[in-house]
């Protein structure tokens, strides 16, 4: 459809136009090559229809702009969630443009670009200066139609560049893709998909939001907040391939120690201020914490007394200790559901021993007095409680495995790492959904699994609910005896989950968990906290020794 | 490497010297010539340790729960719910991880292809289109999921489609892999001859009940293109190394049909004794079965059934085998023949083969009838089985239970019993008197013929003593 007559017409908003075939030229280009006489100007002529070519080629885009359009996503679908709005707008974006001006990528006076790049922007004429300037940022708070229509929407662009990174460009979409890569200077902090979770959460962090870390985890593996396949919130024109896979493809959920700690990196190397105070008003707090995970594990309003007792006496109640200062780098990263799941798990060990003895002893005592009198409130009884929760466990761990297991991880508009291969990714894509067709209409009921409805609460016990029995009003009689006007545990005993603890930086971590080494019961609850935080046993073991250690240190000293 | 054995003998000559007057320079001297140790890099944390290879990603993790879960459902039968998971287990198709990927298709095609021919809403539809589809998967699994495919059609009798399948195949092509698949391929045509000799087979039967001479005429051309096609296909086959008894009997009928008995004989003597191919007693079988046809002398049968003897001891052939070392004139072979006897009869699928029995029991006789020249031949046989003979054939049990089965069979063993074990072993006792009691003439004979014969000559030579804790 291209006219070859060269006869170019000027429009009246000074487009040029053919006077021979009358269509407008929608785009130019300017190509510097070697082996053609620089600037030479290659126009194109684009009629409205002919729109391939462009998606093909796609725009020019930065890797630190996808991220940013991930994190928008993800703070939209937090905001969704019922988080105040004020950490998108505010809070998100303003650690975001920290970021970029901390990693050099823009809000500074030398953006560290390559340096072809620069040079070419000093230069060319043509390039819209307006767009040199950083204003994409505004963009958090703009809707996704002024995204589609600001090209650039991010820093740098600029038409000359285009061809010039055309030739180098090959193996990503992005622009910078490669050297994003490549490059890895020291204290250089690189964007990637599980730091986009943890840049999120300082954010979460600052406003003093309800939702914990794991919390935030599971909701993005329940798929309410985007991280697999999140490239797909790209406008079209944005091509991924090549080594922008590497950076943008989720091949893995995200690991709560992994996010936790890149969090940690992140505030220092944005370097935050002092957070604001986490006190013992804040849901964060362990006293708070410890009484929704109290109500989750279905165990007595009682205990709460006694983790609180705990909390007290090893001071990880104190402001001091909750805050994230990312200037002291001394205070230790406070994982605060861990620590409330840990908390619960101590005061059980005091005053149930669990030692697979002492608390099946006292379940049978509590069982026949419970069934002697019937009318008064029922003691805590181990045994029952321990039954109920296991059926349910059970149950819900079956149910999740195989949620898990069912999962799809690909979307619909399969990645591929090159043009070369997108024919043959396409043809597997093809049967591969053709083929899922086909077995899903044989799996019978085809079950379109609802998304269940974000909860932070996995387990309900509530008192209405029948089939279930809740131990919240349960006391805790027969464990506990007056002494000295106080109310102290009839058991004297306590088993220790470990005498020393290992050299972190030597070992990786503090303790190490073999399950078999440790007695049932002890066994149970850890995987019960370990199913509500969606972590690994041994990370909240190595908790429960810290707070051991804590605990005792007066005795173990003495030794 | 002559100055390394120089070295090394040095090295030792040295040592012998100073061991007396140790002080540690041989060591010295050794450790100065010798390289410096690379240690190998330590993992970032001692006690951690790594298993080898990358961590699984988490797709990998949840496409090997949801295999476990297919695996589960396929072993209690719960089709739909491994349908269920297949869809998610699909997308091993698309792993990013190229081994996984070549992996995938297979996998995917056992576990699809199990599911579909049980799923009760299945149907050969449903299947032909899954074939399809994973045939185009990966190029390298194409002819050998053709081929499936195929065997799948003719479990449900859809021959005609197994036919089309096996012709599409032939005309794949796919550059550089065509030739990677020539064995493959080789297969493809061969099941196509296979059902090309099916063809003929059903023409040839038709063509018996024709009375029309024209119509008759005319089915017997096509019966020859048939086995013109098939002959082609199954002579490239059985060139190659391997076991190919369907194809090779196939073949051997279309050639006797029209005579060519130059071919039969070559193609079964190379199947045979070709030392390329992999040792097959089928083949011995064939050829003897074919000479057997054919008229041939004894004697190359003779030579044939030698080598099945040698491979499968046991072999159905075996009695008659025996039964032509008998005919022969040469003691050598009569000798052979007690052997073989023997040996069929270590075999627990020959212990109530009255045949085998009444084979030996007659050789037996024979040897001591004739003088007593050939006596040790028993005895040398004997000699190896003396120590379980009496409890695999010869128990009292065995003798109630043969008795009550099958009264010859018990017959033909006592009369061995009585002449290996002697006239007092529990077998020959046993029997001796239920005949008694029968009343049956020839256990009179018999019984004076093992008294005659047990006691004077086996006992003597010490062979008997066995029988004694029996």
């Amino acid at each position: 459809m291209q006219c070859c007559i060269i006869n170019w017409g000027l429009t009246d908003e000074g487009k040029f136009y053919c006077k021979s075939c009358h269509n407008v030229i929608e785009r130019t280009t300017e190509v510097l090559t070697s082996d053609v006489v620089p600037n030479t100007k290659i126009q194109s002529i684009s009629k409205g229809l002919r729109k391939r070519k462009k998606i093909d080629k796609g725009w020019e885009w930065y890797v630190c702009e996808g991220f940013q359009c991930i994190l928008k996503k993800q703070a939209e679908a937090l905001q969704a969630l019922g988080v105040s709005p004020q950490m998108k707008d505010e809070i998100l974006c303003n650690f975001w443009r920290c970021y970029l001006q901390k990693s050099k990528q823009a809000y500074c006076s030398m953006p560290v670009t390559d340096n072809a790049l620069i040079s070419d922007i000093g230069t060319d004429v043509d390039s819209e200066p307006e767009r040199i300037s950083l204003h994409g940022f505004s963009s958090f708070s703009e809707s996704d139609g002024d995204l589609q229509t600001e090209s650039s929407f991010g820093r740098v662009s600029s038409i000359g560049k285009a061809s010039a990174t055309e030739t180098t460009s090959v193996c990503s979409g992005s622009v910078d893709g490669g050297s994003y890569l490549l490059k890895r200077k020291k204290g250089d902090l690189k964007m990637s998909m599980p730091m986009t979770l943890s840049l999120c959460y300082l954010a979460l962090l600052w406003l003093r939001e309800p939702v914990t870390l794991s919390d935030l985890l599971r909701f993005v593996l329940d798929g309410h907040i985007p991280y697999l396949n999140a490239f797909q919130c790209f406008p079209e024109e944005m091509k991924l391939y090549g080594v922008d896979l590497k950076i943008f493809r989720v091949e893995s959920w995200p690991v709560y120690e992994d996010v936790h700690k890149k969090m940690y990196e992140l505030a220092a190397f944005l370097d935050l201020p002092c957070f604001p105070a986490i006190t013992n008003s804040c849901f964060l707090h362990p006293n708070i914490l410890c009484i929704k995970y109290l109500m989750e594990a279905n165990l007595p309003d009682e205990l709460h007394n006694w983790t609180c007792r705990v909390v007290k006496k090893i001071n990880v109640g104190e402001t001091d200790f909750l805050t994230l200062d990312p200037v002291n780098k001394s205070t230790r990263k406070v994982k605060y559901d861990v620590l409330a799941a840990a908390l619960i798990i101590v005061v059980l060990k005091l005053l149930f021993l669990l030692d697979d003895q002492y608390e099946w002893l006292h379940a049978s005592f509590a069982r026949k007095r419970n069934q002697k009198n019937k009318e008064e409130c029922p003691w805590f009884d181990f045994k029952k409680w321990y039954t109920i929760i296991k059926k349910s466990l059970d149950v819900e761990q079956k149910k999740l495995d195989e949620e898990r297991a069912r999962c799809l991880w690909k979307c619909e508009k399969p990645l591929f790492y090159s043009a070369k291969e997108k024919y043959i990714v396409l043809k597997r894509r093809q049967t591969v959904v053709n083929l899922q067709r086909q077995f899903g209409s044989l799996s019978g009921s085809m079950q379109v699994s609802e998304k269940q409805k974000p909860s932070s609460f996995q387990l309900n016990w509530a008192e209405e609910n029948t089939d279930g029995i809740c131990f919240h009003g349960h006391i805790l009689e027969g464990i506990l005896q007056e002494k000295d006007n106080s109310l102290t545990t009839t058991n004297t005993k306590y088993w220790l989950c470990t005498v020393k603890l290992c050299n972190e930086k030597i070992c990786g971590h503090l303790t190490h968990y073999k399950e078999s080494d440790f007695p049932q019961s002890y066994q149970f609850v850890l995987n019960l906290f370990s199913f509500l935080l969606r972590v690994p046993a041994s990370l909240i073991h190595e908790e429960v020794c810290l707070i051991e250690h804590k605990l005792f240190k007066t005795k173990l000293r003495r030794r | 490497m002559d100055s390394f054995v120089e070295q090394l003998t040095r090295g030792a000559e040295e040592e012998f010297t100073e061991e007396s007057a140790w002080d540690g320079s041989a060591v010295r001297i050794e450790s100065s010539s010798l390289p410096a140790i690379h240690l190998p890099v330590l993992p970032r944390y001692l006690q951690h340790t790594t298993t080898g290879g990358r961590k699984a990603t988490g797709f990998q993790e949840t496409k090997t729960a949801c295999f476990n879960y297919i695996h589960e459902a396929l072993l209690e039968n719960q089709w739909q719910r491994a349908a269920e998971f297949m869809t998610a287990y699909l997308e091993t198709l698309e792993s990013t991880s190229a081994e996984h990927r070549m992996a995938a298709p297979e996998v995917v095609w056992r576990i699809g292809a199990e599911i579909l021919c049980h799923h009760s809403k299945s149907s050969i539809e449903e299947f032909n289109y899954f074939a399809e589809r994973i045939k185009n998967v990966g190029v390298k699994n194409y002819l050998k999921v053709c081929l499936e495919h195929v065997f799948h059609l003719l479990c449900n009798g859809l021959i005609d489609d197994a036919y089309r399948n096996l012709s599409l195949a032939e005309g794949w092509r796919y550059g550089e892999q065509t030739a990677a698949h020539d064995k493959e391929m080789k297969l493809i045509q061969a099941y196509k001859g296979l059902l090309d000799y099916y063809n003929w087979s059903e023409k040839r039967k038709a063509m018996l009940e024709l009375d029309d001479d024209d119509l008759a005429q005319f089915v017997e051309q096509e019966m020859h293109s048939f086995f013109r096609q098939a002959a082609v296909n199954f002579k490239e086959i059985i060139k190659i190394p391997g076991v190919w008894d369907p194809f090779v009997k196939c073949y051997v009928e279309l050639l006797e049909f029209y005579e060519d008995y130059d071919e039969v004989r070559q193609v079964l003597s190379e199947y045979a004794y070709n030392s390329k191919f992999p040792s097959n007693p089928n083949a011995h079988v064939y050829l003897y079965q074919f000479l057997k046809r054919q008229g041939e002398s004894k004697k190359t049968r003779i030579a044939v059934l030698k080598i099945l003897h040698e491979l499968v001891p046991s072999h159905e052939l075996m009695l008659e085998y025996n039964a032509m070392l008998q005919k022969s004139k040469k003691r050598k072979k009569h000798r052979l023949g007690l052997q073989v006897i023997f040996t069929v009869l270590d075999f627990a699928g020959w212990k109530e083969h009255v045949k085998a029995w009444s084979c030996l029991a007659k050789q037996i006789k024979q040897i001591l009838e004739n003088s007593s020249k050939h006596l040790y031949w028993i005895m040398e046989e004997w000699n190896s089985r003396k120590d379980w003979w009496p409890a695999f054939h010869f128990s009292h049990h065995l003798a109630k239970i043969n008795w009550q089965e099958n009264e010859s069979l018990a017959c033909e063993k006592a009369f061995v019993a009585g002449i290996l074990l002697g006239k007092d072993c529990k077998y020959f006792r046993y029997v001796s008197h239920q005949g008694h009691k029968a009343k049956k003439g020839r256990f009179q004979t018999m019984k004076k013929f093992v008294k005659k014969h047990s006691s004077s000559h086996l006992r003597a030579s010490g062979v008997l003593d066995s029988c004694i804790h029996l």
